[in-house]
């Protein structure tokens, strides 16, 4: 073996001695490196009681509520399979939308519901001008709208 | 043999020359892509219908952040190359990546603050996208502080080489950050399979600006490699004879 080949196989092996302990790293942390759990997540009980964790989902249609006179807003975190009730009370950042992608961070009291201390918005991937936004909403709607009320 | 080509790149004097005159065909383009990207990111294209204007920031901060990625890549490439074949021009090429490098990484991470603050409601949150691009920043700090405190150059490129080649493991975690793991950060609209999630009119300019980037990143490191390389030879015969033609000519 000349010394050149001897020097290219301990750079292929530091990479790959690096890339599979990194991979082994990352697996074992799995579950502090999952930035947010789902509904599901919480339904399966793998968050303790109490404890502060990160909730994220969908902001469910219909299901934001405002109590008048103050900053309180409650609505429905959904992954279209379980539900959590989401209670905050704090200026909301201008992408959270009904639909669209949220990310609460707080706790779960006795009841159940999710009080949160910080909504975050999470945006999605998909860019468009308003005008096609327009429009593909005003075809999904007519399509929604004889099973619309059903909920 | 075939080899020969790879032998001739990798002489000192042969690579100054070449790249002394590849510069302009990269330093043109970036010039005109980055113009046309901006004037079709900027002012042609459509604005976003949830985020408005404020999507405009991706034509800076996406071709910063995929130049991050890529510089590094080139990075630990050559440092591989000049580590196997004991070649001065790799090492060179390896040391002039860092700080244009650094450089990306911390736009990708300053435009990215700027644009969580009023879409997400945060400048910073550790998610792992975030992190591991700031783990990006840290691995070409740390690369340029170990060079620097390190005075033979010898000795500097081949340590320094090693943490360039263990740092590449993060190159495909930034990536598949947002696939993997549940991420705050949005996954991505166009270095994917399938359809870019963009219309032509937004997509365009954005390529517009890759390609500029990339090709400003190319004119930018044969500059700095010629830089590295004179320094490097300053006592060679061919360093004289490079510095005279550039008096002369």
């Amino acid at each position: 073996m000349t010394p050149r080949r001897r020097r290219l196989f301990w750079v292929l092996g530091i990479v790959a001695g690096v890339g599979i302990a990194g991979a082994l790293a990352l697996r074992a942390f799995q579950q502090n490196v999952m930035f947010y759990f789902d509904p599901s997540r919480i339904a399966a009980g793998e968050v303790k009681p109490g404890q502060r964790f990160r909730l994220g989902g969908m902001v469910e249609q219909g299901s934001v509520s405002r109590t008048p006179g103050s900053l309180e807003v409650r609505f429905v975190v959904t992954d279209f399979k379980h539900q959590v009730a989401v209670r905050y009370d704090n200026v909301l950042p201008d992408l959270f939308r009904e639909g669209a992608g949220v990310v609460a961070h707080g706790r779960l009291d006795a009841s159940g519901t999710f009080v949160a201390d910080e909504v975050l918005a999470k945006h999605d991937e998909k860019y468009m001008p308003p005008e096609v936004a327009r429009s593909l909403q005003a075809g999904k709607s007519a399509a929604a709208a004889p099973s619309g009320e059903a909920r | 043999m075939a080899w020969v080509w790879f032998h001739r790149f990798g002489s000192p004097p042969h690579f100054y020359r070449l790249a002394t005159r590849l510069t302009p065909w990269f330093a043109w383009p970036a010039a005109l892509l980055c113009l046309a990207g901006l004037i079709g990111g900027l002012v042609l294209a459509p604005p976003d219908y949830q985020q408005g204007d404020g999507f405009r920031i991706i034509y800076v901060h996406a071709p910063a952040a995929w130049l991050s990625l890529m510089v590094y890549v080139v990075m630990a490439t050559s440092a591989a190359v000049g580590l196997i074949w004991r070649m001065t021009v790799a090492y060179a090429v390896s040391a002039s990546c860092a700080v244009i490098g650094a450089s990306f990484t911390a736009l990708a991470l300053a435009t990215g603050m700027l644009w969580g603050r009023p879409m997400w409601g945060t400048y910073w949150e550790w998610d792992p996208r975030l992190t591991s691009e700031l783990l990006l920043l840290f691995l070409y700090l740390g690369y340029l502080g170990l060079r620097n405190s390190i005075d033979d150059v010898g000795r500097a490129d081949r340590a320094s080489a090693v943490l360039a080649i263990v740092g590449v493991v993060n190159v495909p975690i930034i990536h598949y950050s947002v696939i993997w793991w549940n991420s705050l950060h949005q996954a991505p609209s166009v270095m994917k399979f399938g359809r870019p999630t963009m219309p032509a009119a937004m997509l365009v300019p954005l390529l517009l600006m890759l390609a500029g980037f990339t090709a400003y990143f190319v004119a930018l490191l044969l500059i700095r490699a010629r830089g590295e390389l004179l320094r490097r030879e300053r006592n060679a015969h061919w360093t004289a004879e490079a510095a005279g033609a550039t008096a002369t000519g």
